[in-house]
């Protein structure tokens, strides 16, 4: 049988959108809120935010074991790790809403644990789940908010109908934020952390349970808030969007940062690309091996319950030609070549894949030697 | 930071979600309806009380026990803030910390005040009537309010710990139910098992009703009750209202600056 080829991507695994649909969903046009001056003024050198050694016990949990990070001012850190590493946790500690057991940290040249109240004014959080009221509508939401954000209520208002605005919500701005799809509350979420023009956001897993055309809306903007000068923290668990958006990665794993540095510099330490072929007996899957492993860096990973072989290799598609010709005569159901995803930068780096919750319960993935 | 300007807004987004959903309304205007009729026709046909008519006697009862489900809802209604990650949000914003406490305990107030007015029309209707100055009507309201705000303070920390509104809500069921029922809201107290009867007398459920029957009219004509608390049940009240905020304010603003969402 004839393995089929497929074009697995050979640029970051996005849906593209024609350039139309940028247009309708986020207006580039808009005007610019984040000019507005913030009013507190903090020591404007140093980065925008530092935590060193920072440590969070949970019971036996270690959620942060010794965490430095630095962001310089206007620039983009992705944390990147799977569920559970920490970086919710991490969060939390730079937005003062978690007391950290070790270490410090500052945030516009602020300490978060001895002057929380100064922080909170200078910071936006958006955190995992869209939090606005669903009782409110879109503009009350906001301007409840700005009101909270010690602005006067008129005030508010005018910055909850420019940011209605900025964001395509004007039309459902009526509307209790009940009524809204999963990306326009998100969207009135970043909205409302945006409120008082911060100096630093934080952005927890932006992207999380978006649909690809309002993933992609949101990356738009979080570039237009990057080109005003904002610095962002960014949580996420895919390497496409911290790729996109992040000027440096900090990989995060079990509390701890196991890698550091700018996308490419990641991708160079994870290595080019993978050869992923998938059989349609798994009882093949161990002479698929023996047959591709001379073609790897590094050894391969098997998959049995999904049947699929993964190798590191390098040289691009001469490589597959030379593996499809050493498989013949298997039932090979699917072949290609992919870029390292997250799960590759988990596995090179930490030995286990992003998805393990625990080191020892890895039972169906295994790695061969050569 | 403004306390009270962080409040008022806390207050007036809790009282916008009461006017738009209808559940909330229904709750706190057709339960007391039906729960004065119940009473009245059912158990009052049942319950010869000396000196006075059922309804008399069982609309301060049923008003106390009123508010103080209404005041229940607190913890529910915090445990939904915060699985919802309202509250995270409220923590991270340049606000005081009490305010989002405060504007809750008090917008349940308002739910209350909805539900006792509804109540005092439909008692008027099946035959209560206040004896009376202006002045102690608005207090017996007032020591109602103070005593279910109290209670709201009380719920407000069982809600940022548990965090699961239904849970919130079944547990306070429980705690509640008993604790309007062993006092003297729907029965006088003198023929219960003695036990009961002295716990009757010093639950500050039996206080607040009598102290509300007292300033309005409502009491039951006889020698004065033994214990000093149905003696001075307003003061007696008011005192546990003093201690219950004195000590679950500082708890509850405690728990919400360290609640964590999901």
């Amino acid at each position: 049988m004839t393995p089929a080829i497929l074009a697995h991507g050979t640029d970051s695994p996005t849906v593209r959108l024609p350039s139309s649909a940028k247009g309708r969903i986020l207006s580039e046009d808009a005007p610019r809120v984040l000019a507005m001056a913030s009013t507190t003024y903090a020591s404007s050198s140093g980065p925008a935010i530092r935590a060193e050694g920072l440590v969070k016990v949970f019971g036996e949990h270690r959620a942060l074991d010794g965490v430095d990070l630095e962001v310089p001012r206007g620039q983009v850190l992705g944390l990147l790790g799977p569920n559970g590493a920490g970086k919710t946790t991490a969060v939390r500690v730079l937005t003062t809403l978690l007391d950290a057991d070790g270490g410090t940290a500052t945030v516009a040249g602020i300490d978060v644990a001895k002057e929380p109240d100064r922080v909170r004014s200078v910071i936006g959080l958006t955190g995992q789940y869209a939090a606005v009221d669903e009782y409110l509508t879109g503009f009350e939401n906001l301007e409840m908010v700005g009101q909270l954000f010690q602005m006067p209520r008129k005030q508010a208002r005018a910055r909850a109908t420019e940011l209605l605005e900025r964001f395509d919500l004007v039309d459902a701005a009526d509307r209790p934020s009940k009524t809204y799809s999963g990306g326009m509350r998100r969207r009135l979420d970043i909205a409302a952390s945006l409120i008082a023009g911060p100096q630093v956001l934080f952005l927890d897993e932006p992207t999380t349970g978006l649909d690809p055309r309002s993933r992609l809306a949101m990356w738009e903007f979080i570039e237009d808030l990057v080109t005003d000068g904002t610095t962002i923290l960014l949580t996420t668990q895919y390497l496409d969007e911290a790729d996109r958006l992040a000027d440096t990665i900090a990989v995060i794993d079990r509390g701890r940062v196991i890698a550091r540095g700018t996308a490419d510099e990641l991708k160079a330490q994870v290595g080019g690309e993978r050869l992923v072929f998938t059989v349609a007996d798994a009882a093949d899957l161990d002479r698929l091996a023996e047959s591709l492993a001379p073609l790897g860096v590094d050894a391969p990973v098997l998959d049995r319950a999904t049947r699929r072989l993964t190798l590191p290799v390098q040289g691009g598609a001469p490589v597959l030609r030379d593996a499809l010709d050493r498989v013949v005569g298997m039932d090979v159901v699917d072949a290609g070549l992919r870029r390292p995803d997250l799960d590759d930068v988990f596995l090179t780096l930490t030995g286990h894949a992003a998805e393990d919750d625990q080191p020892g319960d890895a039972a169906d993935s295994e790695e061969v030697s050569p | 930071m403004s306390l009270l300007s962080d409040s008022l807004v806390i207050t007036r987004r809790n009282v916008t979600k009461i006017r738009r959903v209808p559940d909330l309304i229904v709750f706190a205007t057709l339960s007391p309806i039906m729960f004065v009729l119940l009473f009245r026709y059912v158990f009052g046909s049942a319950i010869p009380i000396e000196g006075i008519d059922y309804a008399s006697f069982l609309l301060p009862g049923i008003l106390c026990q009123t508010v103080i489900f209404g005041a229940t809802v607190t913890g529910g209604a915090l445990a939904e803030d915060l699985q919802k990650g309202l509250i995270d949000r409220f923590r991270s914003l340049p606000m005081r910390s009490g305010a989002v406490l405060i504007g809750r305990t008090v917008a349940d107030q308002v739910l209350n005040v909805v539900s006792i007015v509804v109540m005092l029309l439909t008692g008027l209707a099946v035959g209560w009537r206040p004896h009376t100055t202006p002045y102690e009507f608005v207090l017996a309201i007032v020591v109602l309010l103070a005593f279910a705000f109290a209670v709201s303070w009380l719920m407000a920390p069982v809600g940022l710990l548990v965090r699961t509104p239904e849970v919130v809500n079944n547990a306070s069921f429980i705690v509640i139910f008993p604790l309007t029922f062993i006092a003297n809201t729907f029965v006088p107290t003198q023929n219960f098992p003695t036990p009961l009867r002295v716990f009757a007398d010093w639950n500050p459920v039996s206080t607040t009703t009598q102290a509300a029957r007292e300033l309005f009219g409502n009491t039951v004509p006889g020698p004065t009750p033994d214990a000093w608390s149905l003696q001075h049940p307003v003061i007696y009240t008011l005192i546990w209202v003093v201690i219950i905020l004195a000590a679950f304010v500082p708890f509850a603003v405690a728990q919400y600056k360290r609640a964590a969402g999901r």
